[in-house]
């Protein structure tokens, strides 16, 4: 079995597999990558990184999408 | 009508308007489209990981319209620029709405926050529109900045109390070169005419449509209001007059 590994997420805890790269925890969230913007902390990660960064124990992650807003 | 000019892009119309407070999507898609806007603001919010194939936003907004993507909620340049990094990543635009908030009671913007984090975007590629309060001299500050346009607040954010210091923005007007747009507190179709008749350069509307008996009507009266003010600056209002002047002519009455 993978090892797993504690992440902030959007604020909260997250268990996720270790050694997920960006691209790979987008879809291990179940989420719509098309329509989401990541930080790692507090830089953002640019789409083409996504297959390449990995995310590591710690991490800070901010996963943002668009809103109603004024 | 001529074109309104922010950061090398040209506009028809000068009515920005928002995408909050609506209480449906397709009212929202009616009202946005009814507004002719062409520039349209949205918020960047943490995605609720429960909540699996909520309805996007994006879908719901008509097909042309510019994101100008705010940093509303924001009290920090730190926070702002992240928001804007966000933001570019999401939406492929470097326009920004920069919204800097220094008191939860008024909304008002923190100034010095403001033009910090106005300085950092600038810097980074963003065509930057700061919310700012009608103080000409931060506004002189963000124009010097690289700012694209200011943004003076009219009254405080979704008040809908209408312009409540005309004379500032007339000065505003006067003593910033750059693109002005009124930005908040909007309340019905005839506050918008009356700060455009000032020479501002566009206004933005959100909660004035949005929370409308019919949005879909009063996005148009905003359009047709915007429009009228923009006419009535270029056109130049006759000179007010303490007594009264008539409009017939004086001789030639019957007697």
């Amino acid at each position: 079995m993978r090892r797993s590994i504690q992440l902030t997420i959007n604020g909260e805890p997250h268990e996720v597999p270790a050694d997920l790269t960006i691209d790979a925890l987008v879809a291990h969230l179940g989420l719509i990558a098309v329509r989401v913007a990541v930080e790692q902390n507090r830089r953002v990660v640019r789409r083409a990184e996504w297959m390449a960064q990995t995310v590591a124990a710690g991490d800070q992650i901010e996963i943002v999408h668009f809103m109603g807003g004024g | 009508m001529a074109a309104l000019r922010i950061g090398g892009r040209n506009y028809e119309s000068r009515l920005l308007v928002g995408t909050g407070k609506y209480g449906d999507f397709p009212t929202m898609k009616a009202a946005l489209a009814a507004s002719g806007a062409q520039i349209v603001t949205v918020a960047v919010r943490r995605l609720d990981l429960t909540a699996k194939g909520e309805a996007s936003l994006l879908s719901w907004i008509p097909e042309g319209m510019e994101l100008l993507p705010n940093t509303a909620g924001c009290y920090t340049a730190d926070e702002a620029v992240r928001t804007c990094r966000l933001a570019r990543e999401l939406g492929m635009t470097t326009f920004v709405k920069l919204e800097v908030i220094g008191d939860k009671v008024t909304l008002h913007p923190d100034g010095e926050e403001t033009l910090k984090a106005a300085r950092e975007l600038v810097a980074d590629g963003f065509t930057v529109l700061p919310y700012a309060s009608d103080d000409v001299v931060l506004a002189q500050k963000l124009e010097q900045a690289g700012c694209a346009a200011v943004m003076p607040l009219g009254a405080p954010i979704g008040s809908g109390l209408g312009p409540r210091n005309l004379y500032n923005i007339a000065i505003l007007r006067e003593r910033v070169r750059c693109p002005l747009i009124v930005d908040a507190g909007v309340g019905t179709a005839s506050d918008a005419a009356v700060v455009m008749e000032l020479g501002v350069d566009g206004v933005l509307v959100n909660t004035a449509i949005a929370a409308a008996k019919d949005p879909v009507r009063m996005a148009r009266a905003m359009r047709l209001s915007v429009e009228a003010g923009r006419e009535a600056f270029l056109a130049g209002r006759m000179e007010k007059r303490l007594y009264a002047n008539a409009s017939s002519p004086l001789g030639g009455l019957i007697g």
